[in-house]
């Protein structure tokens, strides 16, 4: 099977059981996406397809033989790290950091989610909500964090979100 | 998970061919389905790919209703600006359920078919009539703190676990489906599940291979909307109690009601004595005392879910008031 | 090589952590193993690949006590891609071990003892087809008679043996101090079980060569583990090696050995293959360890001035058969109030569930529930402020062993907490502050945490280049060990934090203290201290000075008027060894972290779902190593305690004692929307008594109290007291306005 991860293309041999998790971590050594429950519960496997944050390891990987993939290694390196990474280290986002690819994988598609202007259960309008912390908060809820690192997290997507959308920020405010 | 056939289809009339079997089962957001069958209470056979079929669009129709494409993504549903326009009930019920993650794959025909999320449904070590017909139920006098309260049978007590379907039945959603054998039906969402009894493995009217197309839309309802979910965290929890509630008002009475619950049922839980105790009356607390009362009529509770009653009962009252304030 | 070690007979009056002059202990200085971990680098112990890998998947009982008396795998063993099923009846570990025991778990599984006791494995040449053989394995067994319900074998509780406390204290006369008390508190507590969820999964990779076995495992304890692991598979200590370099969080549930440990190095052997083995979710629910349950009675006797003159508390848990452990839920209450008629007393209900053993700040997380709720309803029924009381009972000395505590500062973290949250503006009167459908409350609880010094040792090196390396097989599991490590090297040896490079979790290295019980930072910081201490002198002496004299900056050494590169003094390299061991010191004080909890909730008026919106806790830990991990830690704690407080049960069948919710949709950890920005502060403290770094744990400071501050507010949100944990909202319906 052939498949597009971080712009490169793999081949891999994998059972028609493969999950699209099992194949990054197993089969093409991309241990970044991680594995807490396997069942799209934790979070911890999030990956972005087609720009999509999605849980890795509910979906069969022979089903995304055509989709853009992204997963934390394609987002940044330890010497060149994307805005959430570096953010996510000023700013202690992490502690065992097992949960931690999932969260800024999940934080990138959060942010892009907002710019399309996606409401969520929080907001108090459906049209054009406001991005409070409330609403990092339950659009982040797809991830556990046994450490708790919860209010570090959401003040790490909250320095790259205002960084990224000055004039949204003041609104909120 | 055990081993299976797969198939990529490339119609929906492709599809339904393909899915012509009892063991064969359509794949789309597979956010359920592969939970299942990791677990192997699921086992099909065959899994027919429907999740590139054209399914996806969402698109007003003659008479003011919108229809939605089977696999329009739960996160697309609820983001579409006519449904925030005007069905903010299907909106809010959807942002309501699982995560961004989950909704972004999670599709409208899937969802709908949500299996339970009952304890013993999941653990293939239990007793179950609905995973294993005829083995038993765990569940009655097991732990049953998420469990239904209402249309239980001896068999049964598992509850739908979907918020999406819940507003869909406040708002008389109709499903249509495409045969195997090439007949298109459509079904009112009111018709399409099934009570327990004593098959509760069968959940819906859906015949072998027969695919859901799309869910249409009847024009918007008058009145407000709203959906209100109680569970046991702020988020990513399935309900304990909800309700998906349309109320419109004229002339200082109610003139129009239409209430479906989550949590209670085996399928999204809709009464017209309810709405019928409602409609044509002033709204006051006594009334919705009274609806309140007449929902739970036959309500039963199996232990650890006897809370869910009083719960309900509250839950309805303040929502009444809400839509009414 | 040059050791040097430490006994803490003593207190260490001086630290050189205060006379260094790198300036980068305690500052909040990014974790240095952060960029790995944020880019997905990090490596966990299911994460390194190996030629010829196969995979293997535990088989489980599907019954919760019987013995078995056929392994059918020949089903198995027929499917395509499968290598072999290993049944080991005799050898395989029947549950988990303690932490830092050195001798095997409960070994053999021909009794199984609970449901989802693995006993098997299946090795295959993929996951997916291990994962499906596993279910094919028949496993046959005459039904035993289980016991399975707390509540019906109360009364055959025992004594259990001595764990981290005695069982039983008793002194002076308790019921005579009730029954002449002006104000009294007698009631029932019960917390159920819970599961650390740690969001790695347990997992093991087993490897045998020509040395040996090497197990990359996810254990916060390597050199006991090791121990553990050798013992249960009859091999030589030096044949076993353990790798655990990234931990995905541990919370107590790794700090033995675990079923699959001794399950994939069996299957390895057997196969003569590399075997990796990683639990699902549910069997990390079913076959690791849990928090057990308990019930516990509390009692306070206090005269007229609310000074306590009585306190009990009596705790019942639960654990396997033959497991002595149990949940010291009166650690606590041995010294953080006073009052001279006391029993602490704990039993143990022999049951038939998943062994119980230790989670996050075991004892105080659940004790401390009972203990603030406590001293919370007796302060209203007194009259007086919850802070008021505890300043009141605020001993001189502990009230249980007549020695002085080593520092205290649990009235300053009452006072300043008080004051940085705005204690004094709350509302008093239960149930009267509404605002639209939210009935808002207030609550405080105190805190505390037992120090403790486990022996460890760690070697640091300088080589030419400049450059530091501390090695040690201590763990990092979240806590910031390597970081902390690294400052206090930087620190003694006058090092940019650059330029020291930490090496944990490998049992080649010397045997740290392992990461448990908030000793993790003190033991094994102690260790690198000491380490870097002998160095000091050796640079020293290179420059022709005594250490006292020294001065070590930005990779120099500076003495007199010379300042020479620290590469330039050390030859081809210079290393020392640090050795602590707890000695005296802990006998003759009373060692503790303390810490006050302030928060606000709502509770909703209708539906009793309740909100956490505001939180602030003030901590004293002697020395705060970095106050960014610190926080991070602390917070960690805290948010525990709310799921303790409000969401958290794994609950039981009561017909077989599994664990119904064993997965993360149902066993409820709080999620990002339950939880509040949390306003920390660290009161700045030095304890000289507790170890060279001056330092205490921090780990497991946060939890204690915390859940107690959440129903604290309820109450004074609703007028409700729960003290059935967690308070859903289905136990504050009842108490709530009428609709």
């Amino acid at each position: 099977m052939h498949f597009t991860i971080n712009g490169q293309p793999h081949q891999a041999e994998v059972d028609i059981r493969t999950t699209l998790l099992d194949l990054l971590r197993e089969h093409l050594s991309l241990t970044g996406s991680k594995k807490g429950c396997d069942h799209g519960q934790c979070g911890a496997c999030t990956v972005l397809v087609n720009g999509r944050r999605i849980n890795s390891c509910l979906t069969l990987a022979v089903m995304h033989q055509d989709d853009e993939i992204v997963t934390i290694e394609g987002l940044g390196t330890p010497e060149k790290l994307h805005p959430l990474q570096a953010a996510f280290v000023k700013h202690d986002g992490f502690q065992c950091g097992y949960c931690t690819p999932g969260q800024i994988c999940s934080a990138v598609g959060m942010l892009d989610e907002v710019e399309k202007g996606w409401p969520s259960h929080v907001s108090a309008t459906l049209d054009d909500p406001d991005f409070t912390d409330d609403e990092i908060r339950e659009r982040m809820s797809g991830n556990l964090c046994r450490c708790s690192a919860y209010p570090n997290i959401v003040d790490a997507i909250r320095e790259v979100a205002d960084a990224k959308q000055p004039a949204q920020a003041e609104a909120a405010e | 998970m055990k081993l299976f056939d797969y198939a990529k289809a490339d119609s929906a009339e492709a599809a339904v061919r393909e899915g012509a079997d009892r063991d064969t089962k359509f794949i789309a957001g597979g956010t359920n389905l592969l939970d299942l069958m990791k677990l192997q209470v699921e086992t099909p056979a065959r899994l027919v790919d429907i999740s590139r079929l054209p399914l996806n669009d969402i698109e007003e129709i003659e008479g003011g209703g919108v229809r939605i494409g089977a696999l329009v993504p739960n996160s697309d549903l609820a983001a579409d600006p006519i449904i925030r326009e005007r069905y903010e009930v299907l909106s809010r019920a959807l942002l309501a359920g699982a995560s961004g993650q989950l909704r972004n794959k999670a599709s409208t025909g899937g969802n709908l078919l949500q299996r339970t999320r009952c304890y013993y449904f999941y653990e293939t070590a239990a007793r179950c009539n609905k995973r294993v017909p005829g083995s038993g139920c765990d569940a009655q006098e097991g732990f049953n703190r998420i469990l239904a309260i209402l249309g239980t049978s001896e068999h049964c007590i598992a509850t739908h676990p979907s918020d999406m379907a819940v507003a869909m039945r406040a708002l008389d959603a109709t499903i249509v489906t495409l045969g195997s054998d090439g007949e298109r039906r459509r079904i009112p969402i009111g018709d399409f599940y099934r009570l327990p009894g004593d098959t509760p493995d069968v959940e819906n009217v859906l015949r072998v291979g027969e695919l859901i197309t799309h869910v249409e839309l009847p024009p918007a309802p008058a009145g407000r909307q709203t959906y209100r979910k109680v569970r046991d965290r702020a988020s990513y929890a399935f309900a304990l109690v909800s309700v998906a509630g349309i109320v419109a008002i004229e002339d200082g009475k109610i003139s129009s009601a239409q209430l479906a619950f989550g949590g209670l049922g085996p399928m999204p839980w809709r009464d017209s004595a309810v709405e019928n105790a409602l409609i044509g009356r002033a709204p006051s607390d006594a009334l919705f005392g009274e609806a309140a009362d007449l929902l739970l009529r036959d309500a039963k509770g199996f232990g650890s879910n006897d809370f869910k009653i009083p719960l309900t009962r509250r839950t309805l009252i303040a929502t009444l008031r809400e839509l009414t304030a | 090589m040059t050791t040097n070690a430490l006994r803490m007979d003593k207190p260490v009056e001086q630290s050189l952590l205060d006379s260094g002059v790198q300036g980068i202990i305690g500052k909040g200085i990014e974790r240095i193993d952060g960029p790995l971990k944020v880019a997905g680098q990090a490596t966990y112990s299911a994460e390194y690949d190996f030629p010829n890998l196969a995979y293997g998947f535990l088989v489980r009982a599907t019954f919760p006590a019987g013995k078995i008396s056929s392994i059918d795998a020949e089903g198995a063993k027929a499917m395509p891609g499968v290598v072999d099923v290993v049944v080991d009846l005799k050898t395989f570990i029947r549950n988990a071990q303690q932490g830092g025991e050195t001798e095997a778990p409960t070994q053999g599984v021909k009794d199984v003892a609970y449901f989802g006791e693995p006993v098997a494995i299946v090795v295959a040449e993929s996951y997916e087809i291990a994962r499906d053989a596993a279910q094919l394995v028949a496993v046959r067994y005459e039904p035993a008679e289980g016991v399975f319900t707390f509540d019906d074998h109360v009364d055959d509780a025992i004594k259990p043996p001595p764990g981290s406390m005695p069982p039983y204290h008793s002194q002076g006369d308790l019921d005579a101090a009730m029954a002449d008390a002006a104000f009294t508190i007698d009631n029932v507590w019960r917390t159920p079980s819970q599961n650390s969820a740690a969001m790695e999964p347990h997992a093991s990779i087993a490897l045998w060569d020509d040395d040996g076995l090497t197990l990359y495992g996810s254990l916060q304890m390597p050199s006991s583990d090791k121990q553990q692991l050798a013992k249960s598979l009859g091999e030589r200590q030096s044949k076993v090696r353990i790798v655990a370099r990234y931990i995905g969080g541990g919370f107590g549930s790794k700090l033995g050995i675990s079923p699959d440990t001794v399950a994939t190095a069996i299957a390895a052997k057997a196969v003569g293959r590399p075997v990796k083995t990683v639990m699902t979710r549910q069997q990390v629910f079913d076959a690791t360890v849990r928090r057990s349950n308990t019930q516990q009675r509390f009692r306070l006797a206090a005269d007229a001035d609310g000074k306590l003159t009585g306190i009990g508390h009596e705790t019942l848990c639960s654990n396997l058969p033959g497991e002595g452990y149990f949940e010291p839920a009166g650690q606590a209450t041995q010294f953080l109030y006073g009052g001279e008629n006391r029993i602490i007393k704990h039993d143990l209900v022999e049951l038939n569930r998943t062994l119980s053993g230790s989670m996050r700040a075991p004892g105080e997380a659940v004790g401390l529930l009972a203990q603030e709720n406590a001293m919370d309803e007796l302060a209203e029924q007194i009259g007086i402020d919850p802070i008021e009381l505890r300043r009141i009972n605020d001993p001189a000395q502990d009230p249980q062993k007549d020695i002085p505590y080593s520092t205290r500062s649990l009235t300053r973290c009452l006072d300043a907490g008080a004051k940085a949250f705005g204690w004094e503006q709350r509302n008093r009167t239960p149930g009267a502050k509404r605002e639209g459908d939210w009935l808002i409350g207030h609550g405080m609880a105190a805190t505390t945490r037992t120090n403790m010094l486990q022996p460890s040792e760690a070697a640091v090196s300088i080589g030419p280049d400049g450059r530091a390396l501390v090695e040690t097989d201590m763990t990092d599991i979240g806590t910031g060990t390597y970081t902390i490590l690294a400052q206090i090297a930087g620190e003694m040896l006058g090092l940019p934090i650059e330029r020291v490079a930490v090496h944990l979790g490998d049992t080649k290295s010397p045997p740290g203290a392992g990461s448990g019980g908030s000793w993790g930072a003190g033991s094994s910081g102690s260790s690198v201290y000491l380490a870097a201490q002998a160095l000091r002198e050796k640079l020293a002496k290179a420059m022709g000075v005594e250490a006292d004299d020294l001065t070590l900056k930005d990779g120099h050494a500076i003495a007199g008027n010379r300042r020479v590169a620290i590469g330039e003094l050390v030859g081809d390299g210079i290393t020392a060894t640090g050795s602590i061991e707890p000695g005296k010191q802990e006998k003759e004080t009373t060692q503790a972290s303390y810490g006050a909890h302030f928060c606000e909730v709502k509770v909703h008026a209708v539906t009793g779902e309740v909100r956490v919106t505001r939180w602030h806790s003030t901590f004293e830990a002697g020395r705060i190593l970095n106050q960014q991990t610190a926080r991070s830690q602390c917070i960690g704690g805290i948010v525990f305690g709310i799921g303790t407080a409000l969401t958290e049960e794994a609950v039981h069948d009561d017909r077989d004692g599994r664990i119904v919710n064993h997965d993360l949709v149902e066993y409820h950890v709080p999620v990002h929307a339950d939880i509040p920005h949390m306003d920390i502060v660290f009161l700045d403290e030095r304890d000289p008594h507790a170890n060279p770094l001056h330092a205490k744990g921090i780990g497991e400071l946060g939890i204690g109290g915390a859940g107690a501050a959440v129903t604290n507010a309820i109450y004074n949100a609703t007028g409700v007291r729960v003290r059935d944990y967690p308070a859903t909202l289905d136990k504050l319906l009842e108490g709530l306005p009428a609709v």
